[in-house]
């Protein structure tokens, strides 16, 4: 299962979990948009964290803060391994 | 007066009342409030006529813990205190400042900044529970707001949501949770015209210092000295602040002191000495700071150990790049507990956790653990399923041991009722002269508040 893949599994879950209703996960889709506040945006990242051993957010020091879903997705996969 | 701000438990209002001694309520729900047992004035309420009263007392303001477990607890200022950091800076310093924030400011950190605007004589554009944050940048631009406030949360929130860009203010402040790096980092680049600085800040230990130089955490520096009347310490790693800025008292029929001898108030964050800086590690007593609000892990803790195949339960605080802070649980289940169930055992506390808690209490993780350890710090002592209710809630006698200075019986005060996310117009003063009377600080202002007011952008 690719990086995107599980964001993508774990976002459903969340959105199913805070009855959020999910738009097509499109590259170009803002954060805004997806319907997520920031607590839904919080857990995403803790399951990713735990999912895929990484929290691209806290260990790059330079890590901008993503606006859109394809720049969500990226930072995860530029994360070296 | 006793401010409310809007996401006030409707449950805890008549313990408030009674506390603060409340007479008469300014509201935009008359309908909630016995009009025989208070002077219920706000929205389509007809104003009694004058009743005769004069009192040479300042205004007392009172505000509310955020975020604590149960009732919260009412925190009394002067408004000398309140805009003692407004003053310490001098009203000039901001020439042609709008102003805005992204708390309420009916909080401490809002305000702040709707005294700042008042009293400096600028404009503020006022934050509106529930409003999408693309909406409110929108007003934001729109006011040509200069100066901006909020949380490091409030802060990630807008710089994800990418409505940042065209925004261009020229100072923004960080205050109310720990403000990383990473944070600190990313305004930075979102604002590069923009000075940056995260202030420290409390209910109850008032505003203490303000950092400008782009780091994490504050310089030891600030630690040894007397900066505009303001003093701090560090015992027992908790950092300890004395200043005319800190709140008097906590109000109610038996409040704790709120300082200790020496009049330093124990804000309960702890810090850590790395080099020549402290850093915020976290809250005394695993306390979980959320984007700003408390969460105590014994009332999550209590939740999750009704459920019947729980044997004990751990709720704590996990470091998170969006909200500061997130509740993780761990959770051991009950011997005999089929490993198979844990998927359906999982949906069921996190449905408990929804049905019982605010959104942001539920935990963002639940994991099953086969034990418990105590944390390295030793803070965490194993509370088990039998404890259901807190001991930390069920007796009051260490929260409030002695009442320590009794309140002057007969003194009144009002009570600024919750405001509908509807209302967009300014609260204005329509209580009884009474009331008006003893806000007479407030009321010297007044011609202030309402130019500011007449140029209240939405």
């Amino acid at each position: 299962m690719s990086v995107r893949s599980k964001i993508f599994a774990a976002m459903q879950q969340i959105a199913e979990e805070q009855k959020v209703k999910l738009p097509p996960l499109l590259d170009d889709l803002s954060l805004h948009d997806t319907g997520f506040d920031s607590l839904a945006f919080a857990i995403l990242v803790a399951r990713l964290e735990d999912d895929l051993r990484i929290d691209p957010f806290t260990i790059a020091e330079d890590a901008a803060f993503p606006s859109t879903v394809g720049e969500f997705v990226r930072v995860y996969e530029n994360v070296p391994a | 007066m006793l401010l409310c701000p809007p996401d006030l438990d409707p449950d805890h209002i008549q313990a408030l009342l009674a506390d603060a001694e409340i007479d008469a309520i300014d509201t935009d729900r008359p309908d909630r409030y016995d009009a025989g047992a208070y002077l219920v004035a706000g929205v389509n309420v007809t104003e009694r006529a004058a009743a005769g009263w004069r009192t040479e007392r300042a205004t007392e303001w009172l505000m509310l813990t955020s975020g604590t477990s149960g009732v919260p607890k009412i925190v009394g200022h002067t408004l000398d205190g309140l805009a003692g950091a407004i003053v310490a800076n001098g009203p000039a310093r901001h020439p042609n400042a709008t102003w805005a924030t992204f708390y309420d400011i009916r909080r401490y950190g809002g305000l702040q900044i709707f005294l700042r605007a008042v009293i400096g004589g600028g404009s503020i554009v006022l934050s509106e529970p529930g409003e999408a944050i693309a909406d409110h940048v929108a007003r934001l631009r729109a006011g040509g707001v200069t100066h901006i406030s909020g949380t490091p949360s409030h802060w990630r929130k807008l710089l994800m949501s990418g409505a940042a860009e065209n925004f261009s203010p020229r100072n923004v402040r960080l205050s109310g949770e720990i403000a990383d790096q990473a944070v600190l980092d990313g305004l930075a680049r979102a604002f590069p015209h923009a000075s940056i600085d995260h202030a420290y800040a409390s209910t109850e230990a008032g505003v203490g210092f303000a950092v400008d130089d782009g780091r994490e955490g504050f310089p030891v520096s600030l630690d040894r000295r007397n900066r505009d009347g303001v003093e701090m310490k560090v015992v027992d790693g908790s950092l300890r602040i004395r200043s005319h800025r800190t709140a008097h008292a906590y109000i109610g029929t038996a409040a704790p002191p709120l300082a200790d001898a020496e009049g330093f108030v124990d804000t309960g964050d702890i810090v850590e000495l790395r080099g020549e800086r402290y850093h915020f590690i976290g809250r005394r007593g695993g306390i979980i700071n959320i984007g700003g609000l408390k969460v105590h892990p014994e009332e999550i803790e209590a939740v999750i150990n009704r459920h019947e195949s729980v044997r004990m339960s751990r709720a704590r605080s996990r470091k998170s790049p969006i909200t500061g802070a997130i509740v993780v649980a761990d959770i051991v289940l009950a011997d005999g507990v089929d490993a198979d169930r844990q998927q359906t055992i999982r949906a069921e506390i996190l449905a408990r956790c929804k049905d019982s808690l605010a959104a942001y209490k539920v935990p963002a993780v639940i994991r099953f653990v086969d034990r418990l350890d105590v944390t390295a710090a030793g803070a965490w002592l194993c509370r088990h399923r039998t404890d259901q209710v807190p001991e930390r809630r069920r007796s009051t006698a260490h929260r409030r041991p002695e009442r320590v200075a009794p309140s002057a019986r007969g003194r009144r005060r009002c009570f600024h009722g919750r405001v509908s996310p509807r209302r967009r117009r300014p609260q204005h003063h329509r209580h009884h002269s009474d009331c008006r009377r003893r806000q007479h600080r407030l009321i010297a202002r007044r011609q202030t508040c309402t130019l500011a007011a007449h140029r209240l952008l939405h």
